[in-house]
């Protein structure tokens, strides 16, 4: 059964608090990853690969341009599952 | 390489230089494992020239403004030789500014042609209000689109483009070859008017200490409309026929085996990537058994010994030729630029064989200004002034550390539609850096700190501190501003710039536990890099003018007299 829209974003909070190791239920969808965790661009990729392995996909660079929030991540990541 | 001294422009230089080259590798585009484009000298014209003639047919002419915004790809380099070979002057904006951002400079440079990405013009179009401002612009390219995607009046630059042989359009070396965007306080746009004089005085310079010939790979990292990789990245090895290979990704484990798959020669690399590289080295060395580790760490104290007076690559690649495969085997010199690197990353690199071509430069000096020569090699220092550069000390103190200012040919014309902030930068002919440092006795530049409220990360980013308070508007007290830490307490060092909140309570106000919270909550809003790292309580009123700004310079004054270790409190 393919994931909803709520699911994978589910699925990226959870993958995200894991890899930069945060206190469980501190991420909410609409937070600025960039803010929230404050990390740098590179630390962003690494995430990009985590989430790519996770969900068995690729993520072009480009499609990332602008997109700062786990929500905008979880529908790029949506549109190509 | 050209013989640069004959050529009076950047299109007339490119132009000949795929005719000399044209059996030449010139471009790589990889997107993770797989090879995009792989074009020579001959084929990168045959894609550059139709596009050329198709821009002149609608009336692009000499002195026109064409902007490009694009990662770091074929059709980056492709467009860019159109736009010089029509005798156009280049724009190029940063991919990763906001649309609003692009849209601005696009209006404050009067680009009549935009040539951008897809995704990238998604999100332009998106922000249509700021597009009305841009009067002059005329002509959207977009690359890369898909079949069913709304162009939002855009054209396809794929399909743009035109049968005959395009003019090449004479330009003299005073006129303008591009306008180069540098961040400036409170928004303002400095546009770098960078002749073509300029460039092809700062290539002679660098080629000459780090010389690109047929068969050499530069990996393309930095942005390409960065001054730095628009050197070393396109114009440098173009005029010595040398290859760029571009990534369509920028992960560190593509990047990684980029190194060794495609052969790198040179890289250029902001500090913050390099510091990574150089962790994830130090993982590896790590863990490697106890016996080996001994032997690994002797051929690196063998290696350091015997290219103490001049790199040796080739002995390098034979002590330590795990560490160098790793990075393709070919790998003469990392080129580090963007910001101020700390010496034991360099030294780090270099003890393995590898040098870090070290240095300093600002987009307004046409980039570089010193770098190391690696005769030898030092890490303590930013290098020696390249040839052609007449760097001083102005105003030097007692121990020779002055502003540092410079007069070359590559010096920029001016900053665009601003001749105040030119007549501040440009002073009777020389460029006044807002750097501090001096010269040792071997001829060598040390970098001190700053004359300017600012800091730079290891990101290569300029943050100046005016620019975060409005992260801070409305804070329940009376009064307060962001400083430089170092331009309070001038610290003898560029590396680790803090940012510190200085703030005025009201009278009778304390500091209390939901005001310092509310600080925090404030300051964790910002991007890691804008963050304050501290903050000053400031017991009297902040000096002021006749229109209530804050008199900077005279509050630094009194801040300075205070102790830096007691006074600032760390968030």
């Amino acid at each position: 059964m393919p994931r909803t829209l709520d699911q994978t974003t589910q699925e990226v909070l959870e993958l995200a608090t894991r890899h930069f190791r945060v206190t469980p239920g501190t991420l909410a969808p609409s937070d600025d990853f960039f803010r929230k965790l404050g990390i740098n661009s590179l630390q962003a990729l690494e995430l990009l690969s985590r989430l790519e392995n996770h969900f068995s996909i690729e993520l072009p660079d480009y499609e990332m341009q602008g997109v700062s929030d786990f929500k905008t991540l979880a529908e790029r990541i949506q549109s190509r599952l | 390489m050209l013989d640069l001294s004959k050529y009076s422009s950047i299109g007339s230089a490119l132009h000949d230089a795929v005719q000399k080259f044209s059996g030449e590798v010139c471009l790589i585009e990889a997107d993770r494992d797989r090879e995009n484009h792989r074009l020579t000298y001959r084929e990168f014209e045959e894609r550059a020239k139709p596009l050329a003639k198709a821009l002149q047919d609608t009336g692009y002419a000499a002195g026109d403004r064409a902007s490009i915004i694009m990662t770091n790809q074929s059709k980056w380099l492709i467009s860019a030789y159109a736009i010089f070979h029509s005798g156009g002057v280049l724009v190029p904006l940063d991919y990763k500014l906001t649309a609003a951002q692009q849209w601005d400079l696009l209006r404050h440079s009067e680009a009549s042609v935009l040539i951008t990405e897809y995704p990238i013009w998604r999100q332009l179009s998106a922000a249509a209000d700021r597009r009305a401002l841009c009067t002059k612009l005329r002509l959207v390219l977009v690359t890369e689109a898909p079949a069913n995607a709304d162009l939002a009046g855009a054209q396809r630059w794929e399909e743009f483009r035109a049968a005959g042989e395009p003019a090449l359009v004479p330009r003299q070396r005073a006129d303008i070859a591009s306008i180069v965007y540098s961040s400036g306080t409170g928004g303002q746009p400095k546009g770098c008017m960078m002749t073509h004089d300029n460039y092809l005085e700062q290539c002679v310079a660098l080629t000459s200490l780090y010389p690109f010939w047929p068969g050499v790979r530069y990996l393309s990292i930095l942005p390409t409309n960065h001054a730095i990789d628009f050197m070393v990245g396109f114009f440098g090895p173009f005029t010595c026929g040398a290859a760029v290979v571009h990534l369509r990704t920028l992960r560190p484990e593509f990047v990684r085996e980029a190194f060794a798959k495609y052969k790198i020669t040179y890289v250029s690399l902001v500090p913050l990537v390099l510091k990574n590289l150089q962790k994830g080295l130090q993982a590896r060395f790590a863990e490697l058994p106890p016996g080996k580790r001994r032997l690994f760490d002797a051929l690196v104290a063998i290696n350091r010994v015997l290219t103490k007076s001049r790199p040796r690559l080739w002995l390098s690649r034979r002590l330590l030729p795990q560490v160098h495969s790793a990075f393709g085997g070919e790998l003469r010199a990392i080129i580090v630029g963007g910001a101020f690197t700390e010496p034991q990353t360099l030294q780090f690199f270099y003890d393995l064989g590898i040098p870090v071509a070290n240095g300093y430069g600002l987009t307004e000096a046409g980039t570089a200004i010193t770098v190391n020569d690696l005769k030898p090699f030092r890490a303590d220092t930013v290098g020696k002034p390249l040839p052609g550069m007449e760097v001083r000390i102005a105003n030097p103190d007692s121990s020779g550390i002055g502003e540092v200012t410079v007069r070359s040919r590559t010096v920029m014309s001016g900053y665009l539609n601003e001749p105040e902030l030119t007549a501040r930068a440009i002073v009777n002919g020389w460029l006044m850096t807002g750097d501090l440092g001096y010269f040792d006795a071997q001829g060598h530049l040390h970098l001190v700190g700053r004359k300017r409220n600012m800091i730079v990360t290891e990101e290569g980013k300029n943050i100046y501190p005016e620019d975060i308070e409005g992260a801070f508007d409305s804070l329940p007290v009376k009064e307060l501003c962001v400083f430089a830490a170092d331009y309070i307490w001038p610290r003898r060092s560029m590396v680790g710039e803090q940012l510190l909140l200085v703030i005025h309570l009201e009278p009778g106000q304390n500091l209390t536990d939901v005001l310092r919270t509310e600080i925090v909550r404030r300051n964790n809003q910002l991007l890691n890099f804008k963050r304050v790292h501290g903050f000053v309580l400031f017991a009297e009123d902040f000096p002021r003018n006749a229109s209530q700004k804050i008199l900077r310079d005279s509050l630094r004054d009194s801040l300075t007299i205070l102790d830096r270790a007691t006074v600032v409190q760390p968030l």
